[in-house]
């Protein structure tokens, strides 16, 4: 953890714990104006988006700054990556510039792996291709937490295009080291039946109705069509069998909580009267983002 | 009158199953005698006590990148590196810049080999126009040229009417086929073998069943059209089993397997290192049991390094953008000895047969044997000696090897190719 974040499929749970933790203490007071910190105080932190990302960048930007840190963002377009450089030498011309830690986000699963090798600065992943993304599963866990006392024995369903999910590989690993038991649900071109062998407690199904039944969580994943290489499924049919109605919610167990790393497609994954229901917590997720990022930004950076 | 006295070594020949302490006399590039204790003066004397005194070997595979790639490598720098690693024979493939599917580009080859090349080079030409698996190869002209076998290697003829066509062509000429067989629209895109490690790590799958569709097809083509098809760098063990079928029918089919193929699985990659990545790809634990298995039953008949050099900038990248492949020349025996030898799933002569009779068999080549007035090719390997391969210190121009820092037990200690000694360790 002290060399960058590259997962959480090789993170302990007493490291996910302390970050968890630790979250809880940035996460605003109800109608108070956040209190920014001087925690990272000279610090520099390098915001490299290779792939289009409106919530992660700005919820990484100002965890950063709420810090006290500086927080630079580029992405891909406007830098020397669309002149030809390759991404070993752009990493490296930021290196020379001495950030403290760089945050990466990567169409190509591996990519922060592959540069860690190579680099001295701590490299924070921000989701690499289809691989992991493990902020957000810290986030999604903080804000299970904010409404359960404890993961284990937790059932949740996680919905959608499991197979081109880093969402779902973060979540799956974070949950099943706590003891929470995960249902995987999709179309099942989308389900590689590998994903049963990845970690305990994980099982698979196609029946959307089957996921649900009896689950104290619902996370949704959005359709990723810039991901698929081919036809896995009829877009046409993909809400009639794996989209979010309300009439599903009443098969959950009644506290059920909905969640979705977003950006939501209403109409395609989720109903909009399930997105704006009392159930859903996609808003919170969104608001501990920034609490766990600073956690992981401090933890990282004051080492 | 160049003389070569090889004193004392275990000569084996699967040719004439001859396994024992011999001197062996070269005079001329040809073997003169092959006795249990020559006496001969005026010869330089080569000392193999406690060595093997081996037919030279053969690789039947190799991608040398001239000409058009010669930033990755030349006929020059992978031949040096087939010397070093214990080979007098390479058989180049044809995915040049030109591609090789004319008898110009053949000739050109031959000639720059001629010239620069450690060892004896054998090309193979395309079976269809710039590989493109459209339009047939000039395949009778290559044949006069000098190619000994036709492969689209690395981009496998689709369309099952044109490779039909290519083996009755190939039939007619005495020709075999080989098939880097992998149906394109299964492995799209894919990076690595699908299985729980490319879920794991988020890499798209290659099926091992895209392997296996090809081989299923190709033998029912080899069957139609009676040829001699070979499959290259077989990996998968449905692929073996159906492999093992036709044999047992009675068709000319065989199939190599590669050192990497033998020895590494899928899990064994350390995440997103991209000298890991080759086609076909490291498979699953079953499968490298069943190339091991493969190569002990006879099923599969020749160890092919599958050699393709990449320069650094290409291998240094992220993983899915990363060229397939990685140089083997230097390391085949080590593995060999190691994976296969030492850990008792094959003899030593087992090992010299599939280096050696086995691919002469398949191309028809006249090499491959030891016998008196044969051409002086020679490997002589020290079973025991132990050295630690460092890339930077190889012959090839690329240094895209898992292997590199690996500690060896086993390994050549000379390489004679012609009667001339091309190269022995240090």
């Amino acid at each position: 953890m002290r060399s960058g974040l590259l997962g959480i499929e090789h993170l302990d749970r007493a490291e996910i714990e302390a970050i968890l933790d630790r979250a809880k203490a940035f996460q605003p007071a109800p109608n108070s104006q956040f209190q920014r910190l001087d925690t990272l105080r000279g610090q520099m932190v390098v915001n490299l988006f290779f792939e289009a990302s409106t919530r992660t960048r700005t919820s990484f930007e100002i965890a950063a700054k709420r810090l006290g840190a500086d927080a630079i963002s580029i992405t891909a377009s406007g830098s020397s990556v669309s002149k030809g450089e390759s991404l070993v030498d752009t990493l490296n011309t930021l290196a020379a510039m001495r950030p403290d830690a760089i945050v990466m986000r990567h169409a190509a699963s591996g990519a922060p792996h592959f540069l860690a090798r190579y680099l001295n600065t701590p490299i924070i992943n921000a989701g690499d291709g289809t691989h992991e993304h493990p902020t957000q599963a810290l986030l999604d866990a903080r804000t299970i937490l904010d409404r359960r006392p404890t993961l284990e024995g937790l059932r949740v369903a996680i919905i959608g295009d499991i197979q081109h999910s880093r969402v779902a590989r973060s979540d799956m690993h974070l949950l099943s080291k706590f003891g929470a038991e995960t249902v995987l649900c999709g179309p099942a071109a989308l389900l590689p039946p590998e994903l049963e062998k990845l970690a305990p407690n994980v099982s698979l199904t196609s029946d959307l109705r089957e996921a649900i039944h009896g689950a104290d969580v619902i996370m949704m994943l959005r359709v990723q069509l810039e991901r698929q290489h081919e036809a896995t499924f009829a877009a046409g049919e993909y809400f009639q069998f794996y989209g979010l109605r309300l009439d599903h919610i009443e098969l959950a167990k009644p506290d059920v909580i909905v969640m979705h790393p977003g950006p939501i497609n209403r109409g395609r994954e989720i109903s909009s009267e399930v997105a704006d229901s009392q159930r859903s917590v996609i808003l919170n997720q969104v608001e501990n983002g920034i609490a766990v990022r600073m956690a992981v930004l401090e933890r990282i950076l004051r080492n | 009158m160049a003389k070569l006295a090889i004193r004392n070594g275990r000569v084996i020949d699967p040719a004439t199953r001859l396994d024992a302490v011999r001197d062996v006399l070269i005079e001329d590039g040809k073997i003169a005698a092959i006795e249990a204790s020559l006496d001969v003066t005026g010869a330089a004397e080569f000392d193999a006590t406690g060595m093997i005194v081996a037919p030279g070997f053969i690789d039947m595979h190799v991608h040398l990148r001239e000409p058009g790639f010669e930033y990755a490598e030349n006929i020059e720098t992978g031949s040096r590196c087939a010397a070093a690693g214990g080979f007098t024979s390479i058989c180049c493939m044809p995915n040049t810049s030109p591609v090789n599917d004319s008898a110009t580009v053949t000739r050109y080859v031959i000639e720059r080999a001629s010239r620069h090349a450690a060892v004896n080079v054998f090309p193979i030409g395309a079976i269809t126009k710039g590989s493109q698996g459209e339009e047939m190869a000039e395949i009778g002209s290559m044949k006069q040229a000098g190619i000994v076998a036709i492969s689209d290697d690395g981009r496998p003829v689709m369309n099952a009417r044109v490779m039909r066509r290519a083996m009755e062509t190939a039939r007619s000429f005495g020709l075999p086929v080989i098939d880097h067989c992998e149906d394109l629209h299964l492995s799209a895109a894919g990076d690595m073998h699908e299985g729980v490690e490319s879920v794991r790590l988020g890499l798209r799958g290659i099926p091992a069943a895209s392997e296996d569709v090809m081989v299923a097809r190709d033998i029912l083509l080899a069957q139609l059209t009676g040829v001699r098809f070979h499959v290259a760098h077989i990996s998968s063990r449905h692929s073996i089993e159906m492999v093992k079928f036709a044999k047992a029918r009675g068709l000319a089919v065989s199939a190599e397997a590669t050192p990497h193929h033998f020895s590494l699985a899928d899990e064994e990659m350390p995440p997103y290192d991209s000298n890991y990545k080759m086609k076909p790809p490291l498979r699953g634990k079953c499968d490298v049991g069943a190339v091991t298995q493969g190569l002990a039953s006879g099923v599969i008949e020749a160890i092919a390094t599958d050699h393709a050099p990449h320069p650094g900038s290409e291998k240094m990248q992220e993983f899915e953008k990363c060229p397939f492949g990685i140089i083997g020349l230097e390391t085949a025996i080590g593995l060999a000895l190691e994976r296969l030898v030492h850990s008792g799933v094959i003899s030593l002569p087992r090992m010299v047969e599939l280096f050696t009779l086995g691919p002469a068999r398949i191309l028809n080549l006249d090499r491959g044997r030891l016998a008196v007035d044969a051409v002086a090719d020679i490997t002589i390997l020290d079973p025991e000696r132990t050295w630690i391969y460092d890339v930077n210190r190889s012959f090839s121009k690329s240094r895209n090897t898992p292997f590199h820092g690996h500690s060896f037990r086993g390994g050549p200690v000379a390489t004679i190719v012609d009667g001339s000694i091309a190269w022995s360790v240090e």
